[in-house]
């Protein structure tokens, strides 16, 4: 190549190049402004609102430092909703993958009645909570509910499940359950389709052949990454709870199944103590981003099996 | 195995799902059952499943007229559609900036985005409410739908998906002539339609069943989407009319189960796509 | 180490019959290869032998046993993958270790957690890698036991998975066309080694692949198959030299055979391209014929041997392998029949436009219409 030639080359790629970085930046232009306005700016004020004395409607605030936190750590009001909701991450976590893994594995050997199955049990995924929950009050009746109605024949007392301080957050659990069970299963489902069948052949030469040894040699290691992700989603669906408590119980009886979101929405729109609610907010986002970096980090080990 | 223990072995594994099965169903079965029986059936306190006169219509008029459930899902429609509409106008081209172009800011971009992930819309909500109430835009389609315009996961996917898309094809349209905005339109994305339909079905539902947000937004009855209709249906009936709550509930969870009936595996591939994740 | 012996096997999908009729008696320390182009059966034959799929009908007996009743690992054989198929959660050492502690340890002592209150475990388990060892050393895959097949490469997985199979000491090793997923330099080192190691073990192999130099070159005898029944069984060299129809002589073989045309005339010969060969077939006359000739058979010759015949021809292509060359030529009077012939690369004859190819009719194998081979009086020994 000439030097005239090299230069009008090195000249034509650096225009590329440039045309290449506007186009880029252009096209991420959109993004990044609904990012930040959405997303990053809000979080940057909730923040430092966290750290203020603001009720909505003031006209000032001031800095008050960890206040609201302190506060928040004396308020028994607080602790209770946190406590509760741990509560039902206890009751929800372990029962809702269980139950996805034992439902996904008899599934997974159906071959007539799988789509049935299928469809039966993601049905509560796809429906609206809302609705659905409208109705199970109305299944957990103490009067007028086919539950209690069920219980009678066995010859249990009629319970009131959504008035009793020690069954309603339990309840609660149980319908959190019911919406889970089919979409741990999907998942459940997805990552047994990925385990390699000529894997169990080869078990079943090696001797491996009844479903005990198949399910602890091959089954559960193989599905390993799988229930990882399984657990930590459901614990960040279970810890988001809302819908189930603010058409059912609104948090009563007596504070029972005050939840962390609810006492959020309380704080914040209802009774408009803002800062506060920034702060507990804060809170509720810390707790999440610990589980998250547990799923990133889990997800890291994913593509480790290659 | 012999047949025998097949046999037994079959009769616990259906039992088991058939059991499931019962208990999953259950609401779904009462509340279709109970929105067309009359009040003085579902009154008393009986296990009758089946009822013995009809009042289907009266429930399902009374439903209609006393709440415009036909408007909340209207409503759902709307937003839901109007959401995704955005998502992918503005989601489809920073992904594929993200996947395939080099500029400034490139890896910035992409941790921000990886950290907006881990963060709900519970989060935001707080000062968005303030900026919109400050502004008077509350009480609008658009305030509902503002804080999910920006769809982190969708970037995130169609990031991974689009990275998988040959570079010769994309150099190839170069040469021809093509603008880069075109290659992303008419090239990249249809060849990735079954990623944004399982998207798509993912976020529609996500937003359909959304009560958190809306709840705050909105107090507005006719703009309600269907979560929040519900809420306030039920909280004006509250405990009497079952007959009617149930219809209600029957008609604003129906769309969603239709859809998902009639396109089982885009649903399942939408939900699946979490798994991605 | 077992014979093994296959009494009328069939198989069936639903209503596509997959297999019909297999009869095959595999001789104790025999390398037996199963070969045909896909979908023949030859998987589906080997699995039913392995016991991974129930056959529709017939026995197979391993040692003079039947062992249809038998679940896979109780027959006695070992199996390798195509996939190789290891547990990508184990170490390599675990892989090759699995079939021991499966027969070894009872289910109580494999539990998680239970396991480590069992005295008799740490034993066994000592024993057991002391043979993992010794398999590996073997294989010389001993420095890589600690590893996840996830880190190892196509050849090392491949090992392993023989060392898996190689542990139990089994009567038979089936193989699964284990070769397919190396490449080409690998598949060839590969080969010998897989001879070797029968040489040295000397258990009965079976083996199935898709590619005829496999078949051809680590065999004792071969069994092609089609469509579910099996086309010929015989050595390499009585598959080369005498196929028993038209398919075996066209699959084996490189290049493949040459088919030529042609048509019984009366008296004793066969026309083809007009002129006549002295072949004898006993066939009425005007029946058509197929005449083959293996490449190396037919060529331009300076020299024609007397009682050869001839072909004119066109010289279309010249493919240079080095030590040789592969001549294909259009055949006068035979439309679109292209003729491929071997000669040395150092050919003296000029290679031009129009040639003259000449053969001996000896070497002629002759089908009848069906494809079946035709014994003729010609061929030396031409017995069916």
């Amino acid at each position: 190549m000439t030097a005239v030639a090299l230069d009008a080359a090195l000249r034509a790629s650096r225009r590329r190049e440039r045309l290449e970085k506007l186009t880029g930046m252009g096209f991420a232009f959109p993004a990044t402004l609904l990012l930040v306005l959405t997303s990053l700016a809000p979080l940057v004020v909730l923040i430092v609102m966290s750290f203020t004395d603001y009720d909505l409607g003031n006209l000032g605030f001031k800095f008050i430092g960890l206040g609201n936190f302190a506060k928040a750590m004396g308020d028994s009001v607080f602790r209770r909703s946190l406590w509760n909701t741990f509560i039902y991450v206890a009751i929800v976590l372990p029962l809702a993958v269980g139950l996805g893994l034992v439902v996904a594995i008899l599934v997974y050997g159906r071959k007539r009645t799988r789509a049935f199955y299928e469809i039966v049990y993601f049905l509560p995924v796809t429906s609206t909570l809302i609705a659905m929950a409208t109705v199970w009050s109305f299944l957990l009746h103490p009067k007028l509910g086919p539950i209690n109605a069920l219980l009678g024949l066995v010859g249990v007392q009629p319970r009131a499940f959504l008035s009793d301080p020690a069954l309603a957050l339990p309840t609660l659990a149980v319908i959190g359950i019911w919406h889970l069970v089919g979409f741990n299963m999907v998942l459940f489902l997805a990552g047994l389709t990925a385990i390699p069948k000529d894997l169990y052949e080869a078990a079943a030469i090696d001797g491996c052949a009844n479903p005990v040894d198949r399910f602890l040699k091959i089954t559960w290691p193989m599905l390993g990454p799988t229930t990882m992700f399984v657990i930590v989603t459901t614990s960040i669906t279970a810890f988001k709870v809302f819908d189930t408590v603010a058409v059912m119980t609104h948090g009563g009886p007596m504070g029972s199944s005050e939840v962390l979101l609810y006492s959020i929405y309380l704080e914040g729109f209802q009774y408009f103590h803002t800062a506060y609610a920034a702060a507990l907010t804060v809170v509720f986002l810390a707790f999440l981003l610990v589980f998250s970096a547990i799923q990133a980090f889990v997800l890291d080990r994913r593509t480790h099996y290659g | 195995m012999t047949a025998i223990r097949r046999f037994l072995s079959l009769v616990l594994v259906h039992g088991f799902l058939l059991a499931g099965a019962a208990f999953v169903l259950l609401p779904f079965v009462w509340m279709l059952v109970t929105s067309i029986k009359p009040p003085d059936e579902i009154f008393t306190a009986t296990l009758r499943l089946w009822p013995r006169h009809f009042s289907a219509i009266e429930n399902y008029r009374y439903a209609l007229t006393s709440a415009p459930l036909l408007r909340f899902a209207f409503n759902g429609l709307i937003v839901c559609a109007g959401i995704l509409l955005v998502q992918l106008l503005v989601g489809i081209p920073c992904a594929y900036a993200l996947a395939k172009l080099r500029f400034p800011g490139r890896n910035l971009l992409f941790m921000l985005t990886l950290l907006a992930l881990a963060i709900p819309v519970q989060v935001p909500a707080l000062p968005l409410y303030i900026a919109l109430a400050k502004v008077g835009l509350l009480n609008t389609y658009f305030s509902i739908m503002l804080p999910f315009f920006l769809s982190v996961f969708a970037i995130f996917l169609l990031r991974q998906f689009f990275k998988g898309f040959p570079d010769d094809i994309i150099q190839a349209a170069r040469l021809d002539g093509m603008r880069e905005i075109e290659i992303v339109w008419r090239i990249v994305v249809p060849s990735s339609l079954p990623a944004i339909a399982a998207f798509a079905v993912f976020s529609f539902v996500a937003h359909w069943n959304d009560l958190y947000w809306p709840l705050i937004v909105i107090s507005d009855a006719n703009l309600a989407t269907p979560p929040l209709g519900m809420l306030f249906f039920s909280d004006a009936e509250t405990g009497s009319n079952y007959g009617a709550l149930t219809a209600a509930a029957t008609i604003l969870t129906a769309p969603l189960v239709v859809a998902f009936l009639l396109a089982r595996r885009q649903f399942i591939a939408g939900i699946t796509m979490t798994g991605v994740k | 180490m077992a014979s093994v012996t296959l009494k009328g096997i069939a198989k069936s999908f639903g209503t596509t019959e997959v297999l019909s009729n297999i009869d095959l008696d595999i001789a104790d320390g025999e390398f037996i290869t199963l070969v045909g182009a896909s979908g023949c059966g030859k998987s589906t034959l080997i699995r039913i032998i392995a016991g991974l799929e129930p056959q529709s009908a017939g026995s197979v007996e391993v040692a003079g046993r039947p062992v249809d009743h038998l679940r896979p690992h109780e027959r006695r054989v070992a199996m390798v993958f195509q996939s190789y198929a290891l547990y990508p959660h184990m170490s390599v050492a675990a892989n090759i270790a699995l079939p021991l502690t499966m027969q070894r340890l009872s289910l109580f002592e494999r539990l998680p957690l239970v396991k480590y209150v069992s005295t008799r475990r740490p034993r066994v388990m000592r024993e057991i890698m002391h043979e993992v060892d010794s398999v590996a050393a073997q294989l010389q895959i001993q420095p890589l036991l600690a590893r996840r097949p996830a880190q190892l490469s196509g050849g090392q997985r491949q090992r392993v998975a023989l060392g898996r199979a190689m542990v139990r000491h089994p009567d038979v090793f089936l193989m699964d066309e284990p070769l397919s997923n190396l490449d080409a330099r690998l598949r060839v080192h590969m080969r010998s080694e897989l001879a070797e190691l029968h040489a040295r073990l000397g258990s009965t192999f079976i083996y199935v692949t898709h590619d005829q130099v496999e078949a051809m070159t680590m065999s004792d005898r071969v069994a092609m198959m089609d469509a579910g029944r099996i086309l010929q069984l015989g050595t390499p060299s009585e598959l080369y030299a005498r196929p028993a129809n038209l398919e075996v002589a066209q699959f084996i073989g490189s290049p493949a055979i040459n088919v030529l045309p042609g048509e019984v005339a009366d008296g004793n010969g066969i026309v083809v391209a007009g002129s006549t060969l002295p072949i004898a077939t006993g066939l009425p006359a005007r029946s058509r014929v197929s005449v083959g000739l293996r490449p190396e058979s037919i060529a331009p010759r300076a020299n024609a041997t007397a009682g050869d015949a001839s072909l004119r021809a066109h010289l279309r292509r010249v493919e240079n392998l080095g030590a040789e060359l592969v001549l294909h030529c259009v055949v006068d009077g035979l439309d679109g029949v292209v003729v491929a012939c071997r000669v040395p690369a150092d050919q003296d004859t000029p290679l031009n436009g129009a040639l003259e190819l000449s053969f001996s009719p000896r070497a002629c194998h002759v089908f009848d219409a069906e494809g079946v081979r035709v014994a003729d009086r010609a061929a030396p020994g031409g017995a069916r």
